[in-house]
């Protein structure tokens, strides 16, 4: 299986479907003659012509709106927002157009549309332009909510959301897009709801998506290292939850810790942890806990930033606060 | 040097002290003798007085917490002094409540955490801090927690501490003195029909103010009245108890009270005699309950017993058919009880207990000859029944029995 970067994945998988479809198209800030802030609609212009490569003015709402009413009558846009910082102007057409015409209509209008783009944080960008948006978009009944971590899953999920009939939202990260990793090539799906065990281990549960999967992986490394094997579970699709793999994994390990990029406050590790409580109670031995940003807008200053961003070793002292050790 | 407050043993039964008030606070001044705080003990309110002058370091305790005895409290020592090894020693565990000695030996050294429950614990009376898997883990084997020392955060019990912990099903029976009840092994929760039973026998043992009256009964004539009746004829099988229906319902037509309720206020008296016979399930109880049995005769009364006792044991019988009796007879002469006492089924007015006919020596004319005799207990309530009312009533019973004939009247 060739190596291959998150970019490149996402950009197999978006070539993939506009050959295998030719209602899928491109539209975004930057996407065509640029190849993208983030390159990752690189040669896509060239392949599939400004029709369906479309570079778009900056005005989020405006281009947002064009991709739901191009959903609407049938075709399959992906609409890339920069970074989702710059969805929220676009909230309006996805919170009361994309995710809720289906519903009503009855059903009789379907709305195939990807709203992707980068989130979180990077470095130094500035408290406007490092926050995690998934809560928010979590939040929103009508809307399916991706985040893979590594590029094969980039590739499978993104295809898996271009193909349904539902809104989704893709999120993906600046500072993961030049991860590499082994990448199935042609047709390779990630199924929506469906998680993944990024580690197996008995001793302790840690959950955690996109970005933070990496962070995850990294602490339970540190965990290894004092005898404690950590089971690093990424539910990959953030709405519909995959609850059955996060309940199976703490009634094994019955100790569960939540690793999330964005605030803490009304936060999607908050959801699941819930649910966890609901659905494995009697198997706790331990509150979960939380890993999470600081209660914050992210610092400027590096060192402050690389504060309040969750780190392995946080990761590592709540997997062992869990643990009793 | 440090030292630690810990709480006392405020009176011989006591094994959990509430915290109710600190009266310094941390960073105070406290000297020997004085007043830091007041708890609780299972009797009364105490005031706790510090050991040693010093500053109050650390409480530990917050108002209201409870704590076993000898447990932390507080810390006491010299301004800025170390005190996190006291902190980190362990409280020790509540004592076992203290018994008799003689009734109730303690188990010998070797398990000191599985001492046999001795009591009826009520989980909530004492506030336990465990996981839910260690009390999930607890339930399974069997183990109480108040005797499980947690090492987790604030003492919480997890799930390691119940991990190397012999099941109460595995320790060794000779561990245990035997005096001691078994230790809880398993449990079953209640079904509805276990429910009903545990609450209305309770309310009925509590509430109701019982007297029992026991009565031996010559059933010579029964036997014989049987006996031809059952010679007679083979539609219908006439068995002791429906004899007995009938001569119970003769005498409660002429007892109202023992057909009666009480009320609070007021008595209510029953026209009609409808009695319960109280049938044993598989696991439980069930009174189906003979509708007008003063006005029908032993026949009638012994056909329809039949069905309802079938329906009982099939639990077919519908609500109508097992409420509203008036008066209720448990029969246990089957299993060759000689007597016992029953618990008068509420609001019923009292219960008759029936013991078997048994073969004994008596003495008729001067001579001992073998005779056929019963003992019966009435339990009464004695907010409606007195002693002599019951009296009179088992009287007119016992005369029915004897003088069988009487019933044709």
């Amino acid at each position: 299986m060739p190596e291959i970067t998150f970019r490149e994945a996402l950009n197999q998988a978006m070539a993939e479907e506009m050959e295998r479809d030719p209602n899928v198209f491109l539209m975004g800030e930057e996407v065509g003659y640029y190849q993208g802030a983030y390159k990752v609609s690189q040669g896509l212009l060239e392949k599939f012509g400004p029709q369906r490569v479309i570079d778009t003015p900056i005005a989020e709402l405006g281009f947002a709106g064009l991709g739901v009413g191009a959903a609407q009558v049938g075709l399959r846009p992906i609409i890339e927002f920069m970074t989702w910082n710059f969805s929220l102007l676009a909230l309006d057409q996805i919170v009361n157009n994309a995710a809720k015409l289906r519903y009503m209509s009855g059903g009789q209008i379907k709305m195939p549309i990807v709203f992707r783009g980068a989130n979180g944080s990077a470095h130094q960008l500035g408290a406007q332009h490092s926050q995690s948006m998934e809560a928010w978009l979590c939040h929103i009944p009508g809307l399916i909510v991706m985040a893979p971590s590594v590029p094969a899953d980039g590739k499978g999920m993104l295809k898996a959301a271009i193909r349904d009939d539902n809104p989704v939202i893709f999120i993906e990260s600046e500072v993961a897009y030049g991860y590499k990793g082994e990448v199935p090539e042609g047709e390779h799906i990630v199924p929506i709801g469906v998680g993944d065990i990024k580690r197996p281990g008995k001793d302790v549960t840690i959950v955690a998506w996109s970005k933070m999967v990496h962070v995850a992986l990294e602490a339970a490394n540190i965990l290894a290292g004092e005898g404690i094997e950590a089971e690093v579970v990424d539910p990959r699709t953030l709405r519909p939850l995959d609850e059955q793999l996060l309940v199976s994994s703490v009634e094994k390990t019955n100790r569960c810790v939540i690793v999330e990029e964005g605030w803490p406050y009304a936060g999607v590790g908050a959801e699941i942890a819930h649910r966890i409580y609901i659905n494995a109670f009697d198997h706790l031995d331990a509150p979960i806990l939380r890993v999470t940003s600081e209660d914050v807008p992210m610092p400027y200053a590096a060192n402050l930033e690389h504060a309040v961003v969750p780190n392995a070793q946080r990761v590592a002292a709540a997997a062992k606060k869990v643990l009793y050790v | 040097m440090a030292s630690k407050l810990t709480m006392p043993k405020l009176s011989d039964t006591m094994t959990l002290g509430v915290l109710l008030k600190w009266l310094k606070k941390e960073g105070e001044k406290v000297d020997a003798g004085e007043v830091i705080a007041e708890a609780e003990s299972d009797k009364a309110t105490m005031e706790l007085e510090a050991f040693d002058a010093g500053i109050l370091l650390k409480i530990v305790v917050p108002e209201g917490g409870k704590v076993p005895v000898g447990g932390l409290l507080a810390i006491i020592g010299e301004k800025g002094e170390d005190i996190a090894a006291l902190l980190s020693e362990k409280a020790p565990a509540p004592e076992p409540e203290s018994v008799p000695e003689s009734t109730q030996p303690l188990p010998a050294a070797p398990v000191p955490d599985m001492t046999p429950a001795d009591e009826i614990i009520t989980t909530d009376s004492v506030r336990i801090k465990a996981s839910p898997l260690a009390r999930k883990m607890a339930a399974a084997k069997g183990i109480d927690l108040r005797r499980v020392q947690g090492s987790g955060t604030g003492g919480r019990i997890i799930s390691r501490d119940l991990a190397a912990m012999p099941s109460a099903a595995e320790v060794p029976a000779k561990q245990a003195p035997a005096a001691a009840p078994a230790a809880v092994s398993s449990e079953q929760p209640l079904n509805t029909m276990r429910t009903a039973i545990a609450s209305r026998m309770t309310l009925s043992k509590t509430t109701v103010p019982h007297f029992y009256l026991t009565m031996e009964i010559d059933m010579d004539k029964m036997v014989a009245l049987r006996a031809e009746m059952n010679a007679a004829q083979t539609e219908i099988k006439i068995s002791f108890n429906d004899l007995i229906v009938k001569a119970v319902a003769a005498a409660l037509s002429k007892h109202p009270r023992v057909n009666g309720s009480f009320a609070g206020d007021k008595f209510i008296f029953h026209q009609q005699v409808d009695i319960g016979l109280a049938v044993a399930l598989e696991d439980g109880l069930i009174t189906p309950v003979l509708r007008d049995c003063a006005a029908r005769s032993v026949g009638e009364l012994a056909k329809e017993a039949r069905v309802l006792i079938d329906k009982a044991k099939e639990r077919k019988l519908t609500p109508n058919e097992y409420t509203g009796s008036t008066f209720t007879i448990s029969n246990l002469g089957m299993f060759d009880i000689e007597e016992f006492s029953a618990i008068i089924n509420p609001p019923e007015a009292a219960i008759l207990a029936v013991g078997a006919i048994q073969e004994k020596p008596v003495v008729q004319n001067g001579q001992i000859v073998v005779g056929q005799r019963m003992k019966v207990t009435l339990s009464c309530d004695h907010r409606i029944v007195d002693g002599a009312t019951g009296a009179l009533f088992l009287k007119d019973f016992k005369n029915y029995l004897e003088n069988p004939a009487l019933l044709l009247l």
